[in-house]
């Protein structure tokens, strides 16, 4: 194998890997942030529980999250050199940016968090965690500006052979950032929703803390519905944006080779064929791409044989059509998914409104644990499709993949990388798991009991308390 | 005037040295979890002590890193792919030392405990100690070529310098974290640390006195800047002697400062020494990497300077304080599981 592929290989295992953990944390702190408001506002203990126990998962997700992401700032230098000469000059200020102003936010107020219960005020312990979850939005907004360049690059001017900055507020206003980020961190608030929602689930289904994880669910249903609401008009919203700035990827996450007609159906199953470029079977919906790609029931798509013509033009002999089954099919995942969340929030949000959270849905409780995968479904799927459907190039129209790779690096380097980190995320990924099963079955009157014994009655604090 | 390339450069220098300093200390206690503590308690008063500072720590190499990035997008190149594999394994370093101050406490068991015990102490080891290898690397000069790739083998990236250059690092790391536990612990364990400090400096001193003589005698930078570095090094050898006054004189948190600025001096030097240059070429001089020829242009870095500098501040502001609300001394007798 070349370096090319493993470094695809590991970029793609490791980037997959980091963002199960990444949207969890943005979406749990969310939670518990509004939760402990509540604490402080309202005065009840409950509220201060739900913070702690959903804080318990969340501390883990996060640890996780955060050594997973220090790899990501590294391998853009070691597997991918020439890539990072190229754009460095644009490509690495929101990287830095990202770090002098989310990561030391995020890492020095969940310090302050996790040690500050008795130290800090509540208000300012409260104001701690809403300053997490600013960090960790704030660190999506620069990493999305990052990638969004990518996907569309502005604020730039080819000089010395490489893209130099020139207008960085063409860059942060990038029109591809602002239906990427709002789409992504929505979606990452679902994420977290879903799996409080999945959690509480599972505990109303057992009857245990019915009370707790019933408020938990309410809480968490609501925000599941609003964000995978919004996730969707934000999606919607990224396609439309897709049609104009990168048809080639919208044409292949259609499975469309030659036009669409006028008006433009959506193609809901296909049977693509990337060899003799032409679907031997599908299964349309008329009209519904006209919508998607415009906002309107008519209107043309261009399909991949018109748009490799006319890029062979631009850009030069050579294969500008992406995996077209993989962007087709993480396509469709990824609307399938999404569909049934906003479908099972709103029964849970109306089974919330009309008071029937008391009544065993056992049917629905166990939908809902299962259901905790969707968002990861979702997630992962949009990405293979944003990121397959960009191929072959790394930036759209300026630098292809073959061209990004670190002509220093061995295939064997990075093998040996590839099977380390595959290893040690492997492991991350078995004792995560392990830890949320049993911070889940203990259930948030765990820590209540290890206080009790933490307190030494022959203790000299104790002793004096009482003397 | 400095120009934008020389701030940079600064910059640079000067988050590295933040790095050092801040999480020279909790590699220090790292390391310490093994050497110095005798019982479970003492593992988890020691972890307690860095609890609510690591993280933050941690982030001022990250950020290091993201600068390289954006004001020299060929240093960062060349230097990360050209480390490849000692960055791997700092990188596996990093990643178990950093689930294992979260996971360590989380289940009730000897060998759970064991087991990241030991991710605490590698991650705590080995970090510093290839950063050494890699930054006395960057002085002594690596085979990059006109093309700015460097294509190293084990022994240009590791030999008689780097070792005694990352061992430097460790030793350095590990007394100020000795200091760092005197100041936030009680009773014996603090005693111990004391002394252990005190016991430790004079290996340190060797050690410090063999790099100079090596780099006098394997690189080129006092030929560079001789007059600056022979300052420098003056300056390093009044406080590491007041490092030794103030640990007998137990006034530990002088103490702890003249180590951290015996640190932040042993880094400010690497920097002086390569200055202008950001990575030596041992093939040929004209092949060095300097801060002209591997930085981004005027525009980038001028927004970046704007950025950083209506930033740091506010970084540097909640970080201190929130050393100051955790100044208490961590108590075996608390609450220790978090």
């Amino acid at each position: 194998m070349d370096t090319v592929l493993l470094a695809r290989i590991q970029f793609a295992a490791t980037t997959i890997f980091h963002f199960f953990f990444v949207p969890v944390s943005i979406g749990l702190v969310l939670l518990i942030a509004m939760m402990e408001t509540m604490y402080v506002v309202k005065g009840k203990e409950e509220y201060k529980r739900m913070a702690k126990f959903w804080g318990k998962l969340f501390l883990i997700n996060f640890a996780v999250g955060v050594v997973t992401g220090i790899l990501q700032e590294f391998q853009f230098g070691m597997n991918w050199s020439d890539y990072s000469r190229f754009v460095g000059d644009v490509f690495g200020a929101p990287l830095a940016v990202e770090a002098l102003f989310a990561f030391f936010l995020e890492s020095t107020f969940i310090g302050l968090w996790i040690f500050g219960w008795d130290r800090l005020s509540p208000k300012v312990h409260l104001l701690s965690i809403w300053l997490v979850a600013l960090g960790t939005t704030i660190s999506a907004f620069w990493i999305l500006a990052a990638n969004s360049f990518m996907q569309r690059p502005v604020g730039f001017a080819i000089n010395n052979g490489r893209a130099e900055m020139n207008d960085f507020f063409t860059l942060i206003g990038n029109g591809q950032l602002w239906v990427e980020f709002p789409h992504t961190v929505l979606g990452a608030f679902a994420t977290g929703a879903f799996l409080i929602t999945g959690v509480s689930a599972y505990k109303l289904l057992k009857k245990q803390d019915v009370d707790f994880f019933k408020k938990s669910f309410k809480i968490a249903v609501i925000v599941a519905l609003v964000s995978s609401f919004l996730t969707a008009i934000f999606g919607h919203q990224q396609a439309q944006y897709l049609v104009k700035t990168q048809p080639m990827k919208m044409a292949a996450s259609e499975g469309l080779w030659g036009k669409s007609g006028d008006p433009a159906g959506w193609t809901v199953v296909a049977a693509i064929d990337p060899t003799t470029k032409e679907n031997t079977y599908e299964i349309k919906i008329p009209y519904l791409l006209s919508f998607l790609s415009y906002s309107k029931f008519s209107g043309e798509v261009k399909g991949m044989n018109e748009l490799q013509a006319q890029y062979e033009k631009t850009y030069g002999p050579g294969n500008y059509i992406p995996p077209v089954r993989t962007t087709f099919w993480s396509f469709r995942i990824m609307i399938a998914a999404g569909c049934l969340m906003i479908v099972l929030s709103a029964y849970g949000v109306y089974l919330a409104a009309r008071k029937r959270l008391d009544r065993l849905n056992k049917w629905y409780w166990r939908t809902m644990l299962f259901s905790i995968s969707l968002p990861f479904i979702a997630n992962t799927s949009g990405w293979v499709m944003t990121e397959f459907g960009r191929q072959p190039w790394t930036v759209f129209g300026l630098m292809q993949t073959k061209d990004s790779v670190s002509p220093s690096v061995t295939p064997g380097q990075v093998l040996f990388s590839l099977i380390a980190f595959c290893l040690i995320y492997a492991a991350l990924a078995a004792v995560l798991v392990y830890l949320f099963v049993r911070a889940i079955k203990k259930g948030p009157n765990a820590e209540e009991q290890t206080d009790a014994h933490t307190h030494d009655p022959f203790g000299k604090e104790e002793y004096h308390a009482v003397s | 005037m400095l120009s934008l390339n020389e701030l940079w450069f600064v910059l640079v220098a000067v988050l590295f040295i933040g790095f050092f300093f801040l999480e020279g200390f909790d590699f220090g206690v790292g390391m310490a979890t093994q050497v110095l503590a005798k019982s479970d308690t003492d593992r988890r008063v020691l972890i307690n002590s860095i609890g609510p500072f690591w993280d933050a720590n941690e982030v001022w190499l990250l950020t290091a890193g993201g600068a390289i990035f954006a004001a020299f997008p060929n240093w960062y190149a060349t230097m990360f792919s050209g480390y490849y594999t000692p960055l791997v394994v700092l990188l596996l370093a990093l990643i178990g030392r950093g689930v294992a101050f979260e996971f360590r406490g989380k289940v009730d068991s000897e060998r759970w405990k064991k087991t990241w015990d030991i991710a605490i102490f590698a991650g705590s080891f080995l970090p510093p100690f290839l950063l050494g290898v890699v930054f006395s690397g960057l002085l002594k000069g690596l085979p990059i070529d006109q093309n700015m790739e460097m294509k190293a083998g084990l022994f240009d990236m590791v030999n008689l310098y780097t070792l005694v250059g990352g061992i430097v690092v460790v030793v350095l790391c590990y007394v100020h974290g000795l200091l760092f536990t005197v100041l936030r612990t009680t009773g014996e364990l603090r005693d111990r640390a004391r002394k252990q400090a005190k016991t430790a400096l004079i290996p340190l001193a060797v050690l410090l006195v063999l790099f100079a003589i090596l780099t006098y005698t394997m690189t080129d930078v006092f030929e560079v800047r001789g007059g600056l570095l022979a300052i420098v090094a003056v300056l390093g050898l009044a406080a590491f002697l007041l490092a030794g006054w103030f640990i007998s004189g137990k006034r530990d948190g002088w103490a702890f400062g003249m180590t951290g600025t015996v640190i932040a001096l042993s880094i400010a030097s690497v920097f002086i020494g390569l200055f202008p240059r950001v990575m030596v070429s041992s093939l040929s001089s004209a092949f060095s990497l300097t801060i002209d020829n591997a930085a981004s242009g005027h525009y980038s870095l001028k927004v970046m300077t704007i950025v950083a500098l209506s930033l740091l501040p506010f970084v540097l502001g909640y970080q201190i304080w929130s050393y100051f609300v955790f100044h208490k001394r961590v108590h075996e007798k608390e609450h220790l599981e978090y």
